[in-house]
């Protein structure tokens, strides 16, 4: 007879109202652990998409994600060159805060060459005036046939030999043939990609190298611009942030890197260190920052779980008390209480992840939750209803056969 | 010749230290035969439920002599032995409040009982049957306990003590809670279990309406044994 089930059942109402507020506090708990896993697969995602065996970025810097790099762009020419290199691509990155017409949902464009009147007619005659919703976009510059490129389309095409094309991810809501303006330069999405995210967690468009140059310097500051379009210094406008190189299969990277970093003015990364550098430094305060938030949250369910299991059985005195009178060994004390704390974990957990689960996608940030992530967290809620199960354990077996005598 | 169930000798009980000390009970010396219903009285202090607890094995006695069902249990201290299973097995708890678990129907508060002595839980469940309709509430076996009347959940109780057949039955006030005709229906069985099982039935009692009930009647005051009769004119049942 298992006494822990029957108590369930006959307040059962009481029951189910605490394991929903359990459920939705281990739900948030497990939504950290998700997110957690979301921040670091976001800040792989670019850097696994672009499938680079190699980074040749400025020296002393380890950008491009890191740190500011920026070196000259026939750099590409020099890497392309070595032996072990099959292909190289200059890339560039900047954050850009573009704006399209219309909202996420914006109507495509007619044909390119109308493109022009549409954005005419949806921003106003004064034409340049930026107006629209504002999207942040991680731009991606690179050299169509080249490295660097989007990962695969899931939607529409790749970007052409054609200029003021974009591939964005489907992340940023845009449409194939959506308008969008950065820089004051207008381009047309012609097709999406599928989870490309920044470190940052902001969705990725791809536009040729030549675009996203001619970006870099509109969005220098106005006096930099002067001094760099007059020759009288700043930066030159041919320079990417990184040569990405993709190696053949009998190369040993670390040679081909050993060789590049013996280059005056360049440091060379290969795919691993990139990794260890986005995770290790990129997200690391937002990793530990949710990291320990979890455990917040995971000490804080224990709490709870602990203080449900003690009331749970202060609740109960009279039973316990009339149970060891009768003669149960403390062994169906001690199961009656455990088996209710593990009963309310193993139901506020299912129900929380259930809920999670299904609402994980409304989530602004990516939430990545694995099996393996589910099982383990499933460990820990078990762990801890044991543990705080202990409170609840310790004072059954104080309570004494006499307290079930009397009024 | 037969042996007393319940055997206390020169038995004392004090509480707390020092001059706080209260001495509860003192040189308490009684026993009680098979088929012999006890009736324990007196005013509220006057030891009533600490000699219960002591026979019930629950307090420990400062001095004296315990031995139930013939064997000694306490004699300057516990016996070898597991006090809990003793009660299991040796006797029944009849309570004022009757003490049913809430969240188990009538015929599992009594199996209950037999599945704690090891007794599978259909087999408990068929004796439990068996027990409720002796004691006239077998129709009301799949009733949760706050579904019964009064008379009947303190028969259920009655059932659950009775389940594995204890030879001692220790009752706390356990006609308080009832109407007078009820009480009445309550100390019968009582009696019919004491001479059908060869039980010793001691009850704590104020309830004068059942005095006339027990075999023997002793009265404490300040802890000590003040009066005792005979006070039985109810015919055997």
């Amino acid at each position: 007879m298992n006494l822990a089930l029957r108590d369930i059942r006959h307040n059962l109402g009481r029951f189910l109202l605490t394991c929903l507020g359990l459920g939705l506090l281990l739900g948030v708990a497990l939504a950290m652990v998700g997110i957690y896993r979301g921040v670091v697969e976001e800040a792989l995602s670019l850097a696994h998409g672009l499938r680079a065996d190699l980074w040749v970025v400025e020296a002393g810097s380890r950008g491009p994600f890191a740190e500011a790099s920026r070196i000259p762009g026939d750099v590409r020419e020099a890497v392309a060159r070595l032996p072990g290199v099959i292909a190289a691509g200059g890339v560039t990155f900047q954050t850009v805060e573009a704006r399209h017409a219309g909202g996420p949902d914006a109507a495509p464009a007619p044909e390119p060459g109308l493109a022009e009147d549409w954005v005419r007619e949806r921003l106003g005659e004064a034409g340049r005036q930026r107006i629209g919703t504002v999207l942040r976009l991680q731009v991606v510059g690179y050299e169509p046939d080249r490295p660097g490129g989007p990962p695969s389309i899931v939607e529409g095409r790749g970007i052409g030999r054609g200029r003021r094309e974009m591939v964005a991810d489907r992340g940023s809501g845009l449409a194939p043939g959506a308008m969008v303006e950065m820089g004051g330069v207008r381009f047309r999405v012609v097709g999406l990609t599928a989870r490309a995210v920044s470190t940052g967690g902001d969705p990725v468009g791809w536009i040729t190298l030549r675009d996203s140059q001619e970006l870099q310097f509109r969005l220098t500051p106005p006096a930099a611009r002067r001094a760099q379009q007059g020759g009288g210094g700043g930066q030159p406008q041919d320079t990417v942030n990184a040569v990405i190189a993709r190696l053949s299969p009998h190369a040993r990277v670390e040679e081909v890197a050993a060789g590049i970093r013996r280059w005056k003015h360049f440091a060379a990364l290969t795919a691993p260190e990139q990794e260890v550098v986005l995770t290790r430094s990129v997200v690391e305060r937002a990793r530990r920052q949710i990291g320990l938030f979890t455990v917040v949250l995971l000490l804080v369910s224990a709490v709870i779980v602990a203080l449900i299991v003690y009331t749970l059985t202060m609740d109960k005195m009279r039973e316990i008390a009339t149970l060891k009178l009768i003669g149960a060994p403390d062994g169906s004390i001690v199961a009656l209480v455990m088996q209710q704390a593990l009963m309310l974990g193993a139901v506020g957990f299912a129900g929380g992840t259930t809920l999670l689960l299904a609402a994980k996608d409304a989530f602004p940030r990516r939430v990545l939750l694995g099996p393996e992530d589910v099982g383990s967290f499933g460990l820990v809620v078990f762990g801890i209803c044991l543990l705080a199960s202990l409170l609840g354990v310790r004072y059954a077996l104080r309570i004494e056969p006499a307290q079930a005598l009397g009024g | 010749m037969r042996a007393p169930l319940v055997e206390l000798v020169g038995v004392a009980k004090g509480f707390g230290e020092g001059e706080a000390r209260v001495q509860a009970l003192s040189d308490i010396t009684l026993s009680a035969m098979p088929g012999e219903v006890v009736g324990l009285r007196g005013p509220s202090g006057s030891g009533k439920s600490t000699l219960l607890n002591l026979v019930a094995c629950i307090l420990e006695p400062d001095a004296g002599l315990l031995r139930l069902a013939g064997e000694t249990v306490w004699q300057g201290r516990w016996a070898p032995g597991d006090l809990r299973a003793l009660r299991r097995e040796k006797i029944g708890f009849i309570f004022q409040f009757h003490n049913l678990l809430p969240f188990l129907d009538a015929i599992d508060n009594v199996a209950l009982a037999l599945t704690l002595n090891g007794v599978p839980l259909a087999e408990a469940r068929r004796r439990a049957r068996d027990l409720l309709d002796y004691l006239q509430v077998g129709k009301r076996a799949s009733a949760m306990p706050a579904k019964l009347s009064g008379g009947e959940a303190q028969r259920v109780a009655i059932a659950r003590a009775l389940a594995n057949h204890p030879r001692i039955i220790l009752a706390d006030e356990p006609t308080a809670a009832l109407d007078s005709e009820r009480a009445q229906v309550v100390m019968d069985l009582l009696r019919r279990v004491a001479r059908e099982q060869s039980a010793t039935v001691l009850v704590v009692t104020h309830d004068e309406k059942i005095f006339s009930r027990f075999d023997r009647l002793i009265g404490l005051r300040d802890g000590r044994i003040e009066t005792e009769t005979r006070p039985s004119t109810a015919e055997d049942v």
